[in-house]
C-alpha cells in the first residue's frame, strides 16, 4: 500500500502539497505515482517566475517506461524548483515526500487549498484505482 | 482477464507488475527496471517468454515450404539445431513478422514468433504452406524462458539436469538442442551471450524457482524492451511492420539473395526497391542532451530533412536516452530530435549501441 502522510493535501492526478510558513507550497509527486512511474530519469521544470494556472501543466517527469505530465494544483508563480533533481531523478522515487519535491509556487488566492484533497479522500481514490 | 503463462503465480508471488501484452497479463517489472537490466548487462536475469508462440512445421517438402514462406534461407541450417533470424514477408515486402527458425532434423522446423502476430503469422503459414502439404503445430504445450547476461550460462547449468548440462554447456552462439523433451538453445533479446529453454508447461515453475535460488534476478517486459533497444534489436509493430521492409528496418542482412533462383514471397518487391534506389533507412540515435526521445517523435537534420522515432528509452547501460529512428537516406550523422517544444541534438550511429557489456557508441 503506498505512503499517504497525514499531514499534506493532494490532487486527484496525483501531486501532493504542503503550505510552508513563509505562505508558498511545495508541490511533490505521491509515492502512489513515482511507483507506478517506476525509475524515474528525467524531470522537466517549469522556470522560476512562470505563472501557472491552476490544473496546468507545468512539469515533466519521464520514467524509463514513459512521460508524464504533472499538473498545478493551484494557481500561482513559480518561486523555487528542486535543482537537485537534475542529476538525480530518482530522488523521487527514494524520497516523493520529501527529498523528492518538485517546486515551490507562490499562490494567488492562501485559501486554494482548502478546495484540494484531506489524505482520506486522497486514500479513497488509491482504493478505487486498485 | 489475459491468457496466463505457467508462471503468472510466479510472478505475482514476487509482487510484479502485471500489465497486458497482446493479450497476454505478463511481468513488467518486479522492482526496479534498472536493477533488472543492469543484472543482465553484468550478472545474469531471467525472463517469462512463455507468451512467445512456438510452431513447428514439419513434413517431406518443410525445408521447401520455408524456402518459399521466409525471407531468409533456411537451406543454411546444415546442422541439427542451428537457427536462423529472419523476416517473414508478405508479396510487398512488407515484414509480416520476425522470427527465429531452428532445424530440429530433416523434414523438422521449430520456429518462435512473436505473441501479438501470432494468429496472423499461422494464418499465413497455413494458407502459403498448403500446397507443400507440411504439419503445422502451435505447441502451446511448451513454455519458454529467456536467461540472460555474463554468468547466465553457468548459472542455467548448475540447474539443468547433468546430461543435458553437458550438452548445453558446448553450444556454439545460435544454436540449440534437445534433450528429454527440454530444448536449449544459445539464443536472446539483449546482446548478452545466454540461454533460451523451451520446456514442458508443467515443468516450468520448478525450474523457474531452481534458477531464482542461483541468484538470478527475474526481468520484466520493461528491461526486456531497455535491453533489446541497447542491443539494436528491432521490436516488431514498432521498428517495423507491414509497411516497411526489411531492407528499411536494417535488416537487410537477413535477407539471402542468394541462390537467385530462390523465389521466397516478397523478393519481387524487394528487389524492385532495392534496384529503384532506397527511399528511407533505420538508425540510431544517441541523445547528447538531457531528456528523453520517445517513440513518434520527429526529428530533422540540418538540410530540412525529417524522419521518425520507432522506439526511445532511457538506456541504463549508457546513462543516457537512445532511440532508434526512419529517416530519408542520406540523413547524415547529427540531427535534432523535437521533444514537446524543444529541438535537442542527437548524434546519428549506426546500431548495436551495447553488445556484451560493453559500450559501442
Amino acid at each position: 500500500m503506498s505512503n499517504v502522510p497525514d499531514d499534506l493535501k493532494y490532487t486527484d492526478s496525483h501531486e501532493w502539497l504542503r503550505l510552508e510558513q513563509d505562505g508558498a507550497i511545495t508541490v511533490g509527486v505521491t509515492d502512489y505515482a513515482q511507483e507506478s512511474l517506476g525509475d524515474l530519469v528525467f524531470v522537466e521544470m517549469p522556470q522560476v517566475g512562470r505563472k501557472l494556472k491552476a490544473g496546468e501543466a507545468c512539469a515533466v517527469v519521464e520514467s524509463v517506461k514513459a512521460a508524464s505530465d504533472t499538473y498545478a494544483p493551484v494557481a500561482g508563480e513559480v518561486v523555487d524548483t528542486n535543482s537537485r533533481l537534475t542529476d538525480e531523478p530518482e530522488l523521487i522515487n527514494r524520497s516523493p515526500y520529501d527529498e523528492g519535491w518538485l517546486m515551490r509556487i507562490q499562490p494567488d488566492d492562501a485559501d486554494a487549498l482548502e478546495s484540494l484533497l484531506d489524505p482520506e479522500d486522497y486514500e479513497n481514490i488509491l482504493a478505487e484505482a486498485q | 482477464m489475459g491468457q496466463h503463462t505457467p508462471l503468472y503465480g510466479k510472478h505475482c508471488e514476487a509482487g510484479a507488475r502485471i500489465v497486458d501484452f497482446a493479450g497476454w497479463d505478463m511481468p513488467i517489472q518486479y522492482g526496479s527496471q534498472i536493477e533488472e537490466h543492469r543484472a543482465v548487462r553484468r550478472d545474469a536475469g531471467m525472463f517469462d517468454v512463455s507468451h512467445m508462440a512456438i510452431v513447428e512445421i514439419t513434413g517431406a517438402r518443410a525445408q521447401e515450404c520455408l524456402r518459399h514462406l521466409l525471407a531468409n534461407d533456411v537451406a543454411k541450417l546444415k546442422k541439427p539445431g542451428k537457427a536462423l533470424y529472419t523476416c517473414l514477408l508478405n508479396e510487398q515486402g512488407g515484414v509480416l513478422d520476425d522470427l527465429i527458425v531452428y532445424y530440429l532434423s530433416e523434414g523438422h522446423y521449430r520456429t518462435v514468433v512473436n505473441a501479438a502476430t501470432r494468429d496472423k503469422d499461422l494464418n499465413w503459414i497455413k494458407i502459403q504452406g498448403e500446397r507443400f502439404r507440411v504439419q503445422i503445430e502451435y505447441r502451446d504445450d511448451l513454455a519458454m524462458l529467456a536467461v540472460q547476461g555474463p554468468r547466465a550460462r553457468e548459472k542455467v547449468l548448475r540447474v539443468l539436469p547433468s546430461d543435458l548440462a553437458v550438452a548445453a554447456r558446448a553450444l556454439a552462439p545460435f544454436t540449440g538442442l534437445e534433450c528429454a523433451g527440454v530444448f536449449v538453445s544459445r539464443t536472446g533479446y539483449t546482446g548478452e551471450d545466454g540461454y533460451e529453454i523451451m520446456l514442458p508447461a508443467d515443468a516450468t515453475p520448478a525450474l523457474w524457482e531452481g534458477l531464482c535460488e542461483q541468484g538470478i534476478q527475474p526481468c520484466g517486459l520493461g528491461a526486456r524492451d531497455t535491453l533489446r533497444l541497447e542491443a539494436g534489436m528491432n521490436l516488431y509493430g514498432q521498428d517495423m511492420d507491414e509497411t516497411v521492409t526489411p531492407l528499411e528496418s536494417g535488416l537487410a542482412w537477413t535477407v539471402a539473395w542468394e541462390p537467385t533462383e530462390r523465389k521466397f514471397i516478397g523478393r519481387a518487391a524487394l528487389q524492385a526497391q532495392r534496384s529503384a534506389g532506397m527511399q528511407r533507412q533505420l538508425i540510431g540515435l544517441v541523445l547528447e542532451a538531457r531528456g528523453v526521445i520517445r517513440a513518434h517523435q520527429v526529428v530533422r537534420n540540418d538540410e530540412g530533412l525529417t524522419g521518425t522515432v520507432t522506439s526511445g528509452s532511457f538506456a541504463p547501460t549508457l546513462g543516457k536516452s537512445i532511440g532508434l529512428a526512419r529517416v530519408p537516406v542520406g540523413f547524415g550523422r547529427r540531427c535534432e530530435v523535437q521533444i514537446r517544444d524543444h529541438f535537442l541534438p542527437a548524434q546519428v550511429i549506426d546500431p548495436p549501441f551495447v553488445r556484451r557489456g560493453r559500450i559501442l557508441v
